[in-house]
């Protein structure tokens, strides 16, 4: 039942050390002296610098997919519920939607958002917003799968219990079908996580200064893109992996509870 | 609303149903005046669970009608409040719900369809588990009780809603054969306190303590109805005889 913090740790190490541990092989047995890991050395000021430059972008991909995720659950959410009407129209609008979203590629909807919807819209929107909205869009289709799935797995004697002490359909919802699905359906939504903060890499296309667009520009100034980019997979491994234990975590707490 | 005084609580007028080709009630009409005990008993699939969910709006009728204390059943606001002013259900496999405890479970429906304060909702739930005989279990959830101790929680549910008619749906079938007595005494109590009910079941035993008026059902229609006196004694369809006949023998 109860979980430390020690115990979450305890899953990240092994499997991080072990993946640190390669890397470190690759780079000193896989090429012969043409590495200038100078660039981003800790011990000088300019490799300092540099690699305090890149993992600054960290706020940034974070902020973006943690914010994005929040919003796409929410929308996702709003989407799955007209998929469990009776009626045909709600759920053809639930099919259209969650059609139409996935069949657009990601770093087509970031551009469509950045570039075009201010036109269509008239309307001024920031790199960050951009990023966050075409993110939530774009996700909020698998969510709404998700949701949808796990709204469907809650037997129908709950509805049937609800009716017949009178609860009216949001407070079904709100307090006896959406506390069990969320339950059975959070080791998804940690995956979902996991997805887009790679997915947020895409968002350096239109200047947002996450992970990888601080590594382009990096890479444009010292012109060293195998440390730099070996840096850059090692952040997204590194931030990756606890994400991932974190869902793993969750998975074995909510196994037990 | 004509005739006030000798109108019955509830009235079932040729009402039928069809799930696809299958005619699960076939133009069924009954009364049931307030205070009295009503046990459905048939076959599997003879249509009676389907009449008390009809009842209970859980499935909709095609044609006839159903009047709960003159208020036609329906999906208008008259009919849904009529529901929820006076029917209370018990289903066979309990429909507790998992994540909240005992007490959250007895509360959930007066705190949110009635508005009632926590502190009431509170006090009435302990009242009503005590009723059902399990008030120490009130801070455990379902899974970590007996099927005869959620069962008997499914009922002080249902009662924390007030309700002036309590429907049974088969609440001992999906139990152990030592649990079934714990149950049916509460019901059995129930009646005694003067509820009006309506019960399928196949406690035959239970049914003759209980019930004023006995109902046969058979591939939706109602095949005989009276007293248990002479519905258990001296039944008048073959049919019946039969089944009777069949389930009496052990």
């Amino acid at each position: 039942m109860r979980f430390t913090m020690s115990k979450f740790w305890a899953l990240v190490p092994s499997s991080l050390i072990r993946l640190l541990g390669l890397a470190s092989l690759v780079s000193i047995g896989g090429c012969s002296g043409n590495w200038g890991w100078y660039v981003v050395n800790p011990a000088t000021e300019t490799g300092r610098q540099n690699l305090a430059f890149l993992i600054d972008g960290l706020y940034y991909t974070i902020g973006l997919s943690v914010t994005a995720i929040c919003i796409s659950i929410c929308l996702g959410l709003l989407v799955a519920l007209p998929a469990l009407s009776s009626h045909r129209a709600p759920k053809a609008i639930n099919r259209i939607y969650v059609e139409l979203v996935r069949a657009i590629p990601i770093l087509v909807l970031i551009l469509w958002v950045y570039y075009g919807l201010p036109q269509v819209a008239s309307l001024s929107i920031s790199v960050f917003w951009a990023g966050v909205l075409a993110l939530a869009i774009s996700d909020s289709a698998f969510q709404a799968e998700i949701f949808r799935a796990g709204i469907q797995s809650i037997d129908r004697g709950q509805y049937e219990a609800s009716h017949s002490i009178s609860l009216n359909y949001r407070d079904t919802m709100r307090y006896v079908i959406l506390p069990q699905a969320i339950k059975r359906i959070l080791p998804a939504l940690g995956n979902q996580l996991v997805y887009m903060l790679k997915m947020s890499s895409l968002v350096s296309v239109i200047g947002m200064q996450e992970l990888t667009r601080r590594a382009n520009e990096l890479v444009v100034t010292e012109y060293r893109p195998l440390e730099i980019y070996t840096v850059l997979v090692l952040e997204y491994l590194v931030v990756i992996l606890i994400v991932s234990a974190g869902v793993r975590w969750l998975e074995r707490r909510l196994e037990t509870s | 609303m004509d005739q006030p005084a000798t109108q019955p609580f509830i009235q079932v007028r040729d009402v039928s149903k069809y799930f696809g080709q299958f005619c699960a009630l076939d133009a069924v009409s009954l009364d049931i005046e307030l205070g009295q005990k009503l046990v459905i008993c048939g076959p599997s699939g003879s249509g009676k669970s389907t009449l008390i969910r009809c009842v209970n709006r859980l499935e909709r009728h095609e044609t006839g009608e159903i009047r709960i204390d003159g208020i036609v059943v329906d999906d208008s606001p008259t009919g849904r409040a009529v529901l929820r002013n006076n029917v209370g259900m018990v289903f066979q496999q309990f429909n507790l719900f998992p994540h909240l405890t005992i007490l959250e479970n007895l509360m959930l429906g007066p705190v949110r369809a009635r508005k009632m304060a926590e502190a009431d909702a509170r006090d009435l739930a302990m009242h009503y588990l005590e009723r059902v005989r399990i008030p120490e279990q009130f801070n455990k959830y379902p899974a970590q009780l007996s099927g005869g101790q959620q069962q008997r929680v499914a009922i002080a549910r249902a009662l924390c809603m007030a309700p002036k008619i309590m429907l049974f749906d088969e609440p001992t079938s999906a139990l152990d054969p030592e649990m079934i007595a714990e149950v049916l005494d509460v019901i059995e109590e129930l009646a005694d306190s003067g509820m009006t009910m309506i019960c399928v079941t196949h406690e035959m035993g239970f049914a003759r303590q209980v019930a004023d008026m006995m109902l046969f059902m058979d591939h939706g229609k109602i095949v005989e109805m009276g007293p248990p006196k002479t519905f258990f004694t001296a039944p008048e369809s073959d049919r019946c005889k039969l089944f009777l006949s069949q389930i009496l023998r052990h």
